[in-house]
């Protein structure tokens, strides 16, 4: 299975990740040999068989819908990189 | 001192012969001596420490019975430590000081540890080598020229080399077994959902799980003791009683029968890497045990199977590094979608963002059947031979890894070869059960892991079983020459 660079563009903008072009060559080829390792996966006759997601097929637990956390908002603030009156800042989103 | 077990540690403690501030310091005084060479910490918690152990003798001496109480340790740097740098060895979190605490760390603070630091690791721990960590590469304290193993090569060394009496790792591939075996100590891999991966940085949600990698299976089983355990922070965390894990150690090995699978002594395998562990279950044999031959048909396809899953989860966990509330974030970022893209392309290592990838184009529109759900078929049938195989066999046994570590760079070109190095590995947290990596000889100079793998929840058979063997050999008590001089 090998991939355009097209293809690897592509996925990096879904992936959110910058690329220059230099990139976009060496992760085409190593993006293809990991696709190549796993091809044999194709080769196995699967039918009738569930896919496994936890392995221990635990079904998800259910809580009751209180609250447990208290707020702590300038702990969590502390941590980004712009802050603004109590608020994440991130660059301009609106014209 | 620094070669001696938990169970003499802390009964010197308890007689007064050391306080846990002298063994505290005299660990932080090898780490300065020795980690420059080794660099198998991230951050050295110095005055912390020294805190922690004054607390941890004023405990003592009011009679405290925790058998951990003023050892010190280290922590993968992968746990989130309130108000410790937590890195996960990239450059993304360079900055990120938790504001909470992770329950393994937690617990381990509450049975009275000392935190010495966190350890290197591969980033987000993505790696088999610990070449792969934005702090460096981890040397290995055999070979200073050779990989420590990773993604817990930190810990691996950080033990091996007695800077610390033990450490946590986490393991999804074989992040705990595959540097325990290349260090020459004893790391286990419990059941997922046996320790809580709250407040553990997330790589493969469904295979993480978090262990105590050690000098002996003995000091294995009290930090087990301390962290397994139902946790409600954690949505997969098994509400199964645990057991007392050191109360069997000494029990009896007739009776028990050991699988070997076929297919862990086939082709790739270094020949003397196999004498070893032909070795080591011949050992077994003079305890007692019974050997049979098994066969696990679907161990070649651990590798596709774990390297579409793995991706998948982590390119789905990996999305919170987005620049916005904490890690890196790029310089002047000209719109929202420039931040996204330069602060994860800057932030990300080339091995993680690879990973990333994988996982995107396998969750992609398309894709997801062929790529995503039939890795999650095959998982299943990797899971049934095990479950058959221990109708028959109460323990399978075989090598860690194909080979000893291998040198500083060997592999870098070839990352396949380097994928192809997990296989016997990889299988274990595809099927979740508990496994274990134990000291079983050498080759070449350097440590062969003997892996020991159990039935879900089989942890106190294992380190049973493990204990035994170190009763009737010394392997796990071979140091590195770097402790031999200090180890009077």
């Amino acid at each position: 299975m090998s991939l355009e660079k097209q293809d690897v563009i592509k996925i990096a903008h879904l992936a959110r990740l910058s690329l220059d072009d230099s990139d976009a060559e060496l992760y085409q080829h190593s993006l293809s040999s990991v696709l190549d390792l796993v091809e044999q996966m194709q080769s196995v006759d699967t039918d009738g068989v569930e896919p496994l997601s936890n392995p221990l097929e635990a079904k998800q637990r259910l809580r009751e819908d209180v609250v447990t956390e208290e707020n702590r908002r300038e702990a969590f603030l502390a941590n980004a990189p712009q802050t603004e009156a109590g608020l994440f800042l991130v660059p301009k989103v609106i014209d | 001192m620094i070669d001696q077990s938990i169970a003499s540690l802390a009964q010197q403690l308890r007689d007064k012969k050391v306080s846990s501030v002298e063994l505290t310091q005299d660990y932080l005084a090898r780490i300065k001596q020795y980690d420059g060479q080794l660099n198998s910490y991230i951050t050295v918690t110095e005055e912390i420490a020294l805190a922690q152990a004054e607390a941890a003798d004023k405990q003592l001496s009011q009679g405290s019975a925790s058998p951990l109480m003023g050892l010190p340790i280290a922590h993968k740097d992968l746990f989130c430590t309130d108000g410790i740098l937590t890195t996960c060895g990239s450059k993304m979190l360079h900055n990120f000081v938790p504001p909470y605490e992770s329950t393994v760390t937690a617990r381990m603070l509450a049975a009275g540890t000392v935190t010495l630091g966190k350890t290197n690791m591969d980033e987000f721990a993505m790696g088999s080598s610990n070449e792969k960590s934005y702090y460096g590469a981890v040397k290995n304290p055999w070979n200073l020229d050779k990989v420590p193993g990773g993604s817990s090569g930190g810990s691996a060394a950080a033990v091996a080399a007695g800077l610390c009496v033990a450490a946590t790792g986490t393991d999804t591939g074989g992040s705990i077994r595959q540097p325990a075996s290349f260090c020459g100590i004893t790391g286990l891999k419990p059941t997922y959902g046996r320790v809580s991966r709250f407040g553990m940085i997330a790589y493969a949600s469904s295979l993480d799980q978090a262990g105590p990698m050690a000098r002996s299976a003995e000091d294995c089983a009290h930090l087990l003791q301390s962290i397994a355990g139902f946790d409600a922070n954690d949505s997969t965390s098994a509400q199964v009683d645990t057991e007392d894990y050191t109360a069997t150690l000494d029990a009896p090995l007739e009776g028990t029968t050991i699988g070997l699978p076929k297919e862990y002594f086939g082709d790739g395998l270094n020949n003397d890497v196999a004498k070893a562990i032909q070795d080591a279950v011949k050992e077994f044999e003079k305890l007692g045990a019974k050997v049979k031959e098994i066969s696990l048909p679907n161990l070649n396809l651990s590798i596709p199977a774990y390297y579409v899953i793995a991706p998948s989860e982590a390119s789905s966990n990996l999305s919170r590094f987005d620049g916005v509330r904490y890690g890196y974030r790029c310089d002047d970022p000209k719109d929202l979608m420039d931040m996204y893209k330069r602060s994860r392309g800057e932030g990300f290592g080339k091995e993680v963002q690879k990973r990333i990838m994988v996982g995107t184009y396998a969750l992609s529109e398309g894709y997801y059947d062929a790529y995503y759900l039939k890795a999650q078929r095959i998982r299943r049938l990797i899971k049934e031979d095990f479950v058959k195989a221990f109708e028959e066999v109460d323990v399978i046994m075989g090598p860690v890894a194909p080979t000893t570590a291998f040198g500083i760079g060997a592999k870098t070109d070839d990352p396949i070869a380097m994928y192809l190095e997990d296989i016997y590995t990889l299988s274990v947290n595809l099927a979740g059960i508990p496994a274990m990596s134990v000291p079983a000889g050498f080759a070449d100079g350097m440590p062969v892991g003997l892996q020991i793998m159990g039935n879900y929840f089989a942890e106190a058979k294992l380190l049973n079983v493990a204990h035994k063997f170190q009763q009737a050999t010394d392997w796990h008590t071979k140091n590195p020459s770097l402790v031999e001089g200090a180890s009077s």
